[in-house]
């Protein structure tokens, strides 16, 4: 029940992108150039997925469970800090570079474009860096620490 | 600013948002989770047991759109997409969005739609961030780097 959920939601989701012009880098960078000729139509998209997201979500704050049972399953951080901006206008930067956020990305990848299919592989390539330095640190900083507690 | 009318195209793109919506509602009511699309990806490259089909069955249901889309609607089938950038310039883009995304816990989807359904203002400090970044790019890559004519 739950995979069969999950792979509706998730064609509903690609239909979205697909119907919305999210999947057309062109109309992407479009919506960016506030300085050229601007389309504003993605602020639509935001609008419309928004407006039906509130609703959804303010139900969901008061439940305990999802419908199928599971637990709900919100995100642990709340905190504003540096990781979470810098990460941010580096991610913003890519976006306005070539117009493709990860969504959409996935969904042209699937309907054939190999310059979709470049974006992705580079895009998990740097997700895998990005954890991988991320392990990297916390080790050393665990390993730090415990250098610590021995010398006490 | 001057808008582009002949691109702006309102009620597609707000169709398409409330479809956005109504999956991102659907996600967390039904199977109670939130719908991030690098957070989904993300979690792929490093696996945890019982915690790969849920991804999988929702990139299968994505990757499945495109077809789906052009039978519902077999008269766009034909339109390209403009893929504007070089190879090299979606391979330093793609980087950017990985490295951006994981640092930062989500993207446009996760943050963007959820996160600001969900009024987190961890999620509107993000949202905020990649859209500036995202202005700003674009004004110099169009109107600093190629000159102001283009």
């Amino acid at each position: 029940m739950n995979r069969i959920s999950e792979f509706l939601v998730g064609l509903l989701f690609g239909l979205g992108l697909i119907l919305s012009g999210m999947t057309d880098p062109g109309k992407v960078l479009g919506f960016l150039d506030l300085a050229g000729a601007w389309d504003p139509s993605l602020a639509l998209v935001m609008g419309g997925a928004i407006a039906v997201g509130v609703g959804a979500f303010a139900i969901a704050k008061r439940r305990t469970k999802a419908f199928l049972g599971g637990a709900l399953q919100w995100p642990e951080s709340n905190a504003i800090d540096k990781r979470l901006v810098i990460g941010s206008l580096v991610f913003g930067a890519g976006w306005g570079l070539a117009g493709f956020c990860p969504g959409p990305a996935v969904v042209s990848l699937a309907a054939g474009q190999p310059k979709a299919a470049v974006f992705v592989l580079a895009m998990l390539a740097g997700m895998g860096m990005f954890e991988l330095a991320n392990r990297l640190l916390r080790r050393d900083m665990a390993a730090a620490d415990d250098a610590d507690k021995g010398h006490a | 600013m001057t808008i582009d009318w002949t691109h702006f195209t309102p009620w597609t793109a707000l169709a398409g948002g409330v479809l956005l919506g109504l999956a991102s509602a659907a996600f967390i009511l039904i199977n109670g989770r939130i719908l991030g699309i690098s957070g989904i990806l993300g979690g792929l490259l490093t696996p945890l047991k019982g915690d790969v089909g849920w991804r999988l069955a929702f990139l299968l249901g994505m990757a499945c759109a495109p077809t789906v889309f052009s039978f519902v609607f077999p008269s766009e089938a034909g339109v390209v997409p403009r893929i504007d950038s070089s190879y090299l310039g979606l391979a330093v883009a793609g980087l950017l969005v990985g490295i951006g995304t994981s640092c930062a816990s989500g993207c446009t989807s996760g943050h963007g739609v959820c996160g600001l359904s969900r009024l987190s203002p961890r999620s509107l400090v993000a949202t905020v961030s990649f859209m500036a970044a995202g202005f700003v790019v674009v004004f110099a890559v169009r109107h600093v780097l190629q000159g102001a004519s283009v």
